[in-house]
């Protein structure tokens, strides 16, 4: 709407801290997750999954397990039928559903353990335990491979017959674990090297990592009599699922309906699905509900983590700092199936900086590993991690301030990128000089401590949102949203809806529609819903405005552009008139005699997302006899456009920056020598806890407001973790004396780089 | 499946004659019981829940002694002033078991029994020179600490005996023990390595006496005479404690596995140790 134009000042409701309309549903334990359905004849399901890394199915008998009393129905791969397949859009990827559905359910052949093979529908969760036991599989074990960079070896094992590296010419004549080969670039790079003053390169690795979040996957799904079903599930897109859902079993989409459930947390990895295809194919065969929940176990083995991976990176500099070219190769892990983040991660790595000749290299590399999911900002946190680093390593050499080299290369307003967009409404020097001018940034560090800096970037998207305003008849109103809240988006559009409609924030709701009760809209991800489900709602609450207004206008028997709405209040500015002002409650009261119920519906494909930048400062120290990093101080600050819930905002930095902690110091899938993951608990999988972190201070830097959206918002969910894992490794890597390039940074690894330093 | 049954003893002897049952498990606080049940990692037909035994959780002095029972909570031990004062590592040790919520039912007896080589409480009770009070079929016998664990997941208690009490000797003056544990995060971790020390020291401040005990560098913890005798005579000058680390280094045996690597087991073993004795020296002189 106010493309080009500042938002508006002097806001009553954006900007301010209202309480949380969901906290207390969820510190009481009234809120309704996944898990939490029950239908009257509800079956409880299980699956079966694949003990080893990578076989050929030779067969799978289940006759012994349909006989167990109380077993209703069995499902494997054979009941789905893609067909064809084809990608559909999930959000920040594509999603290929033929392999969406061979995740669900094995196809053929098993490529990690977890792998779901089979599933079963019984009348207690003991039968369902015992039916899987009876279900017989004989597998020929095949060699397996899980390491990206062994697995992109020759004579590597591999998994898939039919893969032929995309993004090479001519086709390989040779199957592969490459999946494709991205290449992007700019300049004459080799000249560059050839002329620059200073050059400094690195290898640098990660391990995957799981997005942690607290709520396993859960749903319930029932089958109708006439072929409709419904499905309640938590995830971050109740239409990504319906769409997933339908094509998986060939059902058209107007007969699924899917009702969200409160979800307890996604960071992107429930922006695909495991279990409500397969939930449905069990009710289908028994024609009762069916609940599948995994456990904590399966959630580590057979949900997507990030990608691990390997990367190698040269920067050339001038003697005074000024970045002139870089190059880099990056190799992600993708997991058992194609389309791993690399190359978002090609397209963020130099997204900060202004550097005249590129060249990226990336390689989406199959492996024994649970297929990967989204994960905040996938792609960026290990690219930036390398960046960064390298970064640090030029400040090192130059003598130069970490941030002040930064400054002198930030991109600004009108630069290129490598992917081809332009720069705009950015603030990313500003962010840095937010950071420069703190108090944390000038603090005097004890003996054996050390600081470390580190920028990020993220794209932010818009896309496809609907929503609904509703004025209820005592003067309220209702905001219908489409998109599950897993970043207190309820609490920011009923804000936005407030702030247009005059409204105090106490007197306006906001609830998550099913997917038919609203149009249709993009999942909750990529930082895009308080950009563009907002919108809609800006948009819905105008509408319902200029309803408003027509209604007085026909009450007072002016012209409409005689009315003024202000603070909730029509106005009569026609002078020839002696009415008095009327409210949005007067106006709902009577909306029979005006034309009728009060609301508006907007469906939009939102344009104009802006791009974030985060810079965040790390203190820490390092046991020098155990090798055990103690993070002293942690300072995230962020360019948020405006901040329409700033303590949310806040808690989105302080969020990203504790995964990103985790993520730096102790998180790591760990396998052992028979390919099969070796930790998955949360006790052996070491996220960080409460008392690790200290609380993280945040700086919003609001100096560019989106002038794209009608309050200047800016994604702010993904880019607080991209910075994170270099702040700390930089940090670490100065006190142990060396560069350190092996996440995560565990006590073992610091110590002995201690030990040898 | 098969159901399990439930039993909670009113005394001693019942829960001797209940474990006569194949396949019974005894149950104190349940923390660890409970979830190797949950995820099938134990498949007991009887549960024995020693809680309703009159005195099982009782933490009692007798003439400077200390008598803890087998199903004593952590939250009690932490709570507990006398012991506090007597026995500071014990104390902290069992209070590193788990987040706050299971220090309400986590025990010493379990965390022994369970012998998980990992168990906190062990070493430091090992450190104090602790004796376990035994029950039977032909009554009680008593055996240290050190005697119970034999390999991960095993004990040398028969099928039919309970662990009922843990016997810590009377303090003489100039005594003090500390634990200290290893773990990559702050809290709700299972330790990498654990370092209980206990010592006795003369009025001058030279050792007399001292035990130390190291947790996860081995199937079982190990009580390393040759690191508390590296202490005795001394006045923990760098030579003694040089010694010391080399006694740990060389008695630990540890695998590498997804918590640690045997290297590094076997360097912060000996580095837990020191500081630990230091910690005990420091309270000992308090």
């Amino acid at each position: 709407m106010s493309d080009g134009n500042q938002p508006p000042a002097n806001l009553k409701v954006v900007g301010t801290r209202p309480i949380r309309p969901d906290g207390v549903d969820k510190v009481t334990g009234r809120a309704q997750f996944g898990a939490d359905f029950h239908l009257p004849g509800m079956l409880t399901g299980r699956i079966k999954r694949s003990p080893h890394a990578h076989a050929r199915i030779v067969k799978i008998d289940v006759s012994a397990a349909e006989k167990l009393p109380g077993v209703k129905a069995i499902v494997t791969g054979a009941e789905f039928d893609v067909g064809a397949g084809g990608d559909i859009e999930a959000g920040e990827h594509a999603a290929a559903m033929k392999d969406v559905a061979d995740n669900c359910l094995a196809n053929g052949k098993v490529f990690y353990k977890g792998h779901a093979v089979a599933a079963v529908a019984a009348t207690s969760p003991e039968i369902a335990a015992e039916a899987v036991d009876l279900i017989e599989v004989a597998y020929e074990v095949l060699p397996h491979v899980v390491d990206v960079d062994a697995a992109m070896a020759p004579g590597a094992p591999v998994l898939h017959e039919d893969m032929f590296t995309k993004g090479v010419m001519p086709k390989p004549a040779k199957a592969s674990n490459v999946a494709q080969k991205h290449v992007m670039g700019r300049g004459d790079v080799a000249g560059a090297f050839a002329a620059a003053d200073v050059v400094v390169e690195g290898r640098y690795t990660t391990a995957a990592v799981h997005q942690g979040y607290i709520e396993p996957h859960a749903c319930v799904a029932a089958w109708g009599a006439d072929g409709q079903s419904t499905i309640w599930c938590s995830s971050q897109g109740q239409f990504l699922v319906r769409a997933m859902t339908a094509r998986i079993l060939n059902l058209p989409l107007s007969d699924i309906k899917v009702i969200p459930a409160e979800i307890g947390g996604g960071f992107g990895g429930k922006t695909t699905v495991y279990l409500e295809p397969v939930a449905l194919a069990l009710s289908r065969k028994c024609g009762r509900p069916v609940k599948l929940v995994m456990s904590r176990e399966e959630v580590f083995l057979a949900s997507g983590p990030t990608s691990g991976s390997s990367m190698d990176i040269r920067l050339a500099a001038t003697k005074d700092g000024k970045l002139t070219a870089a190059e880099m190769t990056l190799r992600y892990q993708a997991g058992a199936f194609a389309g791993s983040p690399v190359n978002l991660g090609c397209m963020t790595a130099f997204a900060c900086y202004d550097v005249e000749h590129l060249a990226l290299v990336g390689y989406d590399v199959v492996s024994n590993r649970p297929k990967v999911a989204a994960y905040r900002a996938p792609g960026a946190p290990m690219a930036a991690f390398a960046v960064e680093c390298a970064i640090d390593d030029l400040a090192r050499k130059l003598n130069i301030d970490p941030i002040d080299l930064r400054i002198r290369n930030a991109v600004k307003d009108g630069a290129k990128t490598v992917y081809g967009a332009t720069v705009r409404h950015s603030a990313f020097v500003e962010t840095l000089e937010a950071v420069k001018a703190h108090p944390h940034y000038k603090a005097k560090l004890g003996p054996g401590q050390a600081r470390g800096v580190a920028a990020g970037f993220w794209f932010n998207i818009g896309g496809e949102s609907s929503a609904a305003v509703h004025v209820d008849e005592d003067g309220g109103a209702t905001v219908v949203s489409s998109n599950p809240d897993i970043g207190g988006s309820r609490a920011s559009m009923a804000m936005m809806a407030a702030e247009t409609l005059g409204l105090p924030i106490e007197r306006v709701r906001c609830t998550v529609a099913d997917t038919t009760s609203i149009g249709f809209s993009g999942s909750t991800g990529g930082s895009r819903v308080t950009f563009a489900t907002g919108m809609a709602v800006v948009e819905a609450a105008q509408k319902v405005v200029a309803d408003l207004k027509r209604r007085a206008a026909q009450t007072w028997e002016c012209d409409v552009a005689h009315v003024d709405w202000k603070d909730g209040v029509a106005t009569c500015l026609d002078p020839s008139k002696d009415v008095k002002p009327l409210s949005l409650k007067a106006l709902a009261g009577k909306s029979a005699r005006t034309g009728g119920p009060i609301a508006a519906e907007v469906s939009l494909n939102a344009q104009g997302a802006a791009a974030g930048y985060g810079v965040h400062v790390c203190d820490l120290e390092i046991d020098p006899e155990t090798g055990r990093t103690t993070i002293l101080r942690y300072t995230a600050a962020q360019d948020v456009g405006r901040a329409i819930h700033p303590a949310y905002v806040e808690g989105q930095l302080q969020g990203g920056a504790a995964q990103g902690v985790g993520w730096a110091l102790n998180e790591e899938y760990v396998y052992n020598a028979k390919g099969l993951l070796d930790n998955a608990s949360f006790l052996d999988y070491r996220m960080p806890v409460a008392s690790d972190l200290p609380m993280i201070d945040t700086i919003l830097v609001e100096a560019k407001p989106n002038p794209r959206h009608p309050y200047g918002a800016k994604g702010v969910g993904e880019v607080p973790i991209v910075p994170s894992l270099a702040a700390v490794a930089n940090a670490v890597s100065a006190i142990v004396g060396r560069r350190m390039t092996s996440l995560p940074l565990s006590p073992a690894k610091v110590l002995a780089a201690t030990r040898a330093s | 499946m098969s159901g399990v049954e439930y039993l909670s003893p009113g005394s001693v002897a019942e829960a001797v004659k209940a474990l006569q049952v194949e396949g019974a498990r005894v149950m104190a606080g349940g923390t660890d019981l409970l979830v190797q049940m949950r995820v099938g990692r134990a498949k007991p037909r009887v549960v024995v829940d020693l809680k309703r035994i009159p005195g099982i959780a009782d933490i009692r002095e007798q003439d400077g002694a200390f008598i803890i029972g087998a199903a004593a909570s952590g939250a009690a031990i932490g709570e507990h002033e006398g012991l506090r004062k007597a026995w500071p590592g014990v104390v902290e040790a069992a209070n590193l078991i788990g987040s706050t919520q299971v220090q309400g039912r986590a025990s010493l007896g379990g965390n022994l029994c369970n012998a998980s080589p990992a168990a906190d409480s062990v070493p430091a009770l090992i450190a104090a020179g602790a004796a376990c009070v035994i029950a039977g079929p032909k009554g009680e016998r008593e055996a240290p600490v050190e005697a119970i664990q034999t390999a991960p997941g095993k004990t040398s208690l028969a099928a039919n005996e309970v662990l009922v009490a843990f016997r810590l000797p009377k303090r003489a003056v100039y005594s003090g023990d500390a634990y200290l544990r290893l773990i990559p995060r702050t809290e709700m971790d299972i330790a990498v390595v654990g370092a209980g020390v206990s010592v006795t020291l003369d009025a001058s401040g030279k050792c007399v006496d001292a035990r130390v005990s190291v947790g996860a560098v081995a199937p079982t913890a190990l009580l390393v005479e040759a690191a508390g005798a590296a202490l005795i005579g001394s006045s923990f000058e760098e030579v003694a404690l040089a010694k010391l680390e080399a006694a740990v280094a060389a008695a630990a045996k540890p695998i590498s596995d997804k918590r640690g690597t045997a290297e590094y087991r076997t360097k912060v073993a000996a580095v837990l140790a020191r500081r630990a004795a230091l910690i005990a020296r420091d309270r000992a002189k308090a």
